[in-house]
């Protein structure tokens, strides 16, 4: 289980980018961040990946705190971030060092199979497409078999269809090992589509304001009613944290945050 | 499905039976011929006039007559003579400079507090042309070898420490990111990301320390030397000699671009994964 306890940061220029955000992520559960540009989504994932130091508080996976990059917890950045001068089974393989040789390729090989990229293992990024190199570096994260993958809006650069096909993409993924996910993203659509729970933040400072259950049935039905149902109240949330700038105002959408 | 759709027709693109070998050779081959045409024809030329009396070549000589000079010089074992004396020159001024360059634009590069340190002073030695220390190294070290050397590595020292300077302190911080995501220790994290992204400038800085190193060089054995190919040049116009002269040039040339190419073949496996576009400057 992934615990934040009353995370704050704020950085060293002032910017108070989260304030006591609270969160229990159970595992093998899949939570959709959502919420406007510069409400400190990003922070949040760099403090769970311990890229970045909580000002007050911790993060917690099972018990243990993070307070450096651990083995547990994968990151993917909102860009592919390849090695350039590696290939891509190169590139998948970067944090498998500890690995011996034969378990290495076999992991890469699998990998490339299971995001239908087979074959790719000795090319160069550069010869990719942004879709192929985002799911490079989402199976690169997945790979070491963290207990917790951090995505920060992956799929945000990607056209439409792509995005489709690389979410479906991800659920396979997540389906072989169930990590915990926690998957940043700014469209409402995606998080319903994949999520759990989507947790709507709030900016300035950044806090939670909404904590919504999606328990649709998976696979799930992009073009069904109750599809649409979920992506409504999640937009209205949404709607909400950004012209509601109180959390103790009392709408509707503040009540399903009421556990907080 | 967009992506699957690509999948097949480009993975039988670019995995055709070009080796790098083969590559180089094309490459190589089409822009050599192309740009050989112009000396050459101008060579033919000129040697046609002479034959035909049109020009006297007392002071050009014709191509036959330098190409003669060269070849005597080299069945005489004059030349390597010469070639040795200036190329171990070059290697022990780019050896010391290079070294020192590279280590002191790590340094510089790296950490901030030394930029501030030490970078103004050493621009401001960077602003003094580089020949005016000459009377200072022979004061300092003698006329013979240990001035020409400490001469050739201030030249090549300027290029070398500019770019790993730059080129430290530009490498990509998100980068670098991803070495500290993956827990790797410092050591790993110079090895295995901030070497490999600074190679292909690291290239570049050395590849123009040497061509100020052979620059430096020839300002060296001008100043006074019993041999290296810079001796010859001054011999050639004491005595009136303008073909041991053009042979002289010819050499610094064939050197010169020996050496680069010899750095840019050595660094071509590990830079095999840039875009082709820089791989034709
Ligand atoms: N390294 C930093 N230094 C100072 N302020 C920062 C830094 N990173 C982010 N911020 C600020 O913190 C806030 C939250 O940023 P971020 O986490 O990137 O938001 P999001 O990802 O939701 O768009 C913003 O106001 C941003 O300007
Ligand atoms: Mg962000």
């Amino acid at each position: 289980m992934l615990t934040l306890d009353h995370l704050c940061k704020t950085y060293p220029n002032g910017t108070q980018a989260l304030d006591h955000v609270s969160l229990c992520v159970n595992a093998g559960e899949i939570v959709a961040l959502v919420g406007g540009s510069g409400c400190g989504k990003t922070t949040l994932l760099r403090l769970i990946c311990g890229l970045e130091m909580p000002s007050a508080g911790a993060v917690a996976i099972d018990g243990e705190t993070i307070a450096a990059p651990h083995p547990a917890v994968g990151i993917v950045f909102q860009e592919p971030r390849l090695l350039p001068w590696l290939t891509v089974a190169q590139n998948i393989a970067f944090g498998l060092d500890h690995l011996p040789k034969g378990e290495r390729d076999q992991r890469v090989d699998e990998a490339l199979l299971r995001v239908g990229l087979s074959g790719y293992g000795p090319r160069w990024p550069r010869e990719l497409s942004g879709g192929q190199a985002q799911r490079v570096a989402i199976v690169r994260a997945l790979v070491a078999n963290p207990k917790a993958l951090l995505l920060d809006e992956p799929f945000s650069a990607l056209d439409a269809l792509t995005r489709a096909s690389l979410q479906d993409h991800l659920l396979a993924l997540w389906d072989a090992h169930r990590p915990t996910l926690v998957l940043v993203t700014h469209d409402v659509e995606e998080a319903v589509a994949l999520a759990d729970r989507a947790i709507v933040l709030q900016p300035r400072p950044g806090r939670i304001f909404a904590d919504i259950p999606l328990d649709l049935p998976r696979p799930r039905d992009r073009l069904s009613p109750e599809f649409a149902e979920a992506k409504r109240v999640v937009l209205n949330a949404l709607d909400g944290s950004l012209t509601q700038p109180n959390p103790a105002g009392g709408n509707k959408a503040t009540q399903a945050a009421g556990w907080w | 499905m967009s992506e699957a759709g690509t999948l097949e027709t480009a993975s039988t693109h670019d995995l055709t039976a070009r080796t790098p070998g083969a590559r180089l050779f094309s490459l190589f081959g089409s822009s050599f011929a192309v740009g050989i045409i112009l000396p050459l024809v101008t060579a033919i030329a000129y040697e046609g006039a002479f034959r035909a009396g049109l020009v006297q070549g007392r002071l050009l000589p014709p191509p036959s007559k330098i190409l003669a000079t060269l070849w005597e010089l080299a069945r005489s074992g004059e030349l390597l003579t010469h070639v040795i004396a200036t190329l171990a020159r070059v290697l022990a001024g780019f050896g010391l400079g290079a070294l020192i360059g590279m280590w002191l634009g790590a340094l510089t590069g790296a950490s901030r507090a030394a930029r501030r340190l030490l970078d103004p002073t050493l621009q401001a030695l960077r602003a003094i042309p580089s020949l005016a220390w000459v009377p200072l190294f022979i004061l300092w070290l003698g006329i013979f070898e240990s001035s020409k050397v400490a001469l050739i590595a201030v030249g090549v020292f300027f290029p070398v420490y500019l770019g790993v300077m730059a080129a430290i302190a530009n490498v990509d911080r998100k980068i670098v990111e991803v070495g500290r995501a993956f827990r790797l220790s410092r050591l790993s994290l110079v090895r295995r990301v901030l070497l490999p992204a600074i190679l292909p400038d690291f290239i570049i800085a050395i590849r123009s320390g040497l061509g100020l190193g052979f620059m430096f060089v020839v300002a060296a054995e001008i100043m006074g030397a019993s041999e290296g190919l810079g001796y010859l040049l001054v011999d050639g116009q004491q005595l009136g000699k303008p073909a041991q002269i053009l042979a002289a040039i010819i050499a610094f040339a064939v050197l010169g671009k020996l050496g680069d190419w010899l750095i840019v073949i050595g660094a071509r496996p590990f830079l095999s994964w840039q875009d082709s576009h820089s791989r034709t400057q």
